[in-house]
């Protein structure tokens, strides 16, 4: 039998289980965003320094 | 006359032909059809091979290959048993199955696909960083199913993990939620990995158009050194800072892929790589193979498990492409939605056919550096998964 309580139940943790992925993914994309950014700015520099 | 009869006789009792089930003769033939898939067909034939041999073995009757003496028994001080025998009498099998229950071979095998993985693809396209969360859809359906079918919610986080399509992930969890199931779903996790060249493309073909799959995508940035090094150690801490738990598999996961591109430990990264991750392939997949054996694995509750794997895949590979085909729209058809598909781990045959379907659209396209991006993503993406899992119902 189809139990509707156990699915309403169920979502929740879905719902917690997906938000908490893609926050952490999230964050490690900031990570990755910043560390593409900082050998460019160094190499800008010694260019400009140039 | 009376002596040959009775020597024949004596000789047919004791064979295996006399123990066989037909539970052992089914799974005989499960073994022989993965080793034709594996053989003939070249389905990831590293993993298949071995496991579809351990199944094999598991089910020739009466060769004790699996038996386990030390099932309800004491140990003794001395690590002898309360009926005289010791651990080590059990069958040579399931010795070496403590390395899949202990959870030592699926680390290993991070670090193993740490050493062999470049996070490159992933540093210069950060997006397939989310390629890889959407992938894990189908942990989190297949969950609700199981639910539904009367699994208790560890039960249940255990069986859905085998969505995140990543053996060890999968043994490692559960380990710690479902000891009971660690057969099945780590023979399911790893047979579903092997044959994702047959379960994803018909999945890809159907959910996106012939222009979406021919999408040619740019080349890919290079990604300097620094990046690749930071990269694993920063990540490592920042996750482990939020999920605690999963730091096993991720930290040997980065270690390994440190060892790689530090270079400066060449010896260990090619040891990671090639010997020590080979052996422990075999291993592995020859003792998960021979966790199948038919009496105790043809039971209802088994193929339950068995189907749910299936769903928590194929709503994988479903999260993954409808990501891709958002990211397509947002892109304005930069991005080819098959790559999203490779956001399901299974490194790197998920990648492998996102390439192959796509060039059977585009032969002149190359998708594969694309779609290891979203495919390494996966890897961190079903830890994750694994780590709130592990946090929601430990």
């Amino acid at each position: 039998m189809f139990d509707i309580n156990a699915l309403l139940n169920s979502l929740p943790y879905m719902g917690k289980g997906m938000l908490g992925i893609f926050v952490v993914t999230s964050l490690i994309v900031l990570v990755v965003n910043a560390l593409n950014n900082i050998p460019e700015k160094k190499e800008n520099k010694n260019r400009e320094e140039k | 006359m009376e002596l040959i009869t009775s020597l024949l006789k004596g000789l047919w009792e004791s064979s295996g032909f006399t123990l066989l089930t037909w539970q052992n003769m089914v799974m005989i033939g499960v073994a022989f059809v993965f080793l034709f898939l594996a053989i003939a067909k070249k389905f990831e034939p590293l993993l298949l091979v071995p496991i579809a041999f351990g199944i094999l073995l598991a089910n020739l009757p009466g060769s004790g290959i699996m038996d386990d003496l030390t099932l309800s028994q004491v140990f003794g001080g001395d690590g002898s048993l309360a009926g005289g025998g010791h651990w080590y009498d059990s069958g040579v099998l399931r010795i070496l199955y403590a390395g899949v229950k202990s959870s030592i071979f699926p680390c290993l095998i991070f670090l193993g696909v740490g050493a062999m993985t470049d996070f490159g693809p992933l540093l210069s396209n950060p997006v397939s960083l989310l390629l890889g969360a959407a992938a894990q859809l189908g942990i989190y359906i297949a969950f609700i199913i199981a639910i539904l079918l009367g699994f208790t919610p560890q039960e249940a986080a255990a069986i859905s993990i085998i969505g995140g399509a990543d053996g060890p992930t999968a043994i490692w969890l559960t380990g710690k939620l479902a000891s009971h199931l660690l057969a099945p779903i780590a023979l399911a996790a790893y047979s579903y990995m092997a044959l994702i060249p047959l379960i994803q493309p018909p999945i890809m073909k159907a959910l996106t158009t012939k222009k979406e799959r021919e999408v040619k995508m740019t080349q890919l940035r290079k990604v300097s050194k620094t990046e690749k090094i930071v990269f694993p150690v920063i990540v490592l801490v920042l996750i482990a800072l939020i999920l605690p738990s999963v730091v096993p598999l991720l930290g040997m996961l980065m270690l390994g892929n440190l060892f790689r591109e530090c270079g400066v430990v060449d010896r260990l990264s090619d040891t990671a790589q090639n010997a020590m991750n080979n052996i422990v392939v075999i291993l592995l997949g020859v003792t998960v193979g021979a966790t199948a054996n038919g009496e105790s694995f043809l039971k209802p509750q088994t193929l339950g498990i068995v189907a749910l794997g299936l769903t928590a895949f194929i709503f994988s590979t479903v999260g993954g492409v409808l990501l891709g085909k958002i990211l397509y729209i947002v892109t304005k058809g930069k991005i080819n939605p098959l790559i999203g598909a490779a956001g399901v781990s299974a490194v790197p045959m998920a990648a492998r056919v996102a390439q192959n379907e796509g060039r059977k659209y585009n032969p002149t396209n190359f998708l594969l550096m694309h779609a290891m991006g979203p495919n390494v993503a996966g890897v961190i993406g079903s830890a994750v998964a694994a780590g709130f899992l592990l946090l929601m119902f430990q």
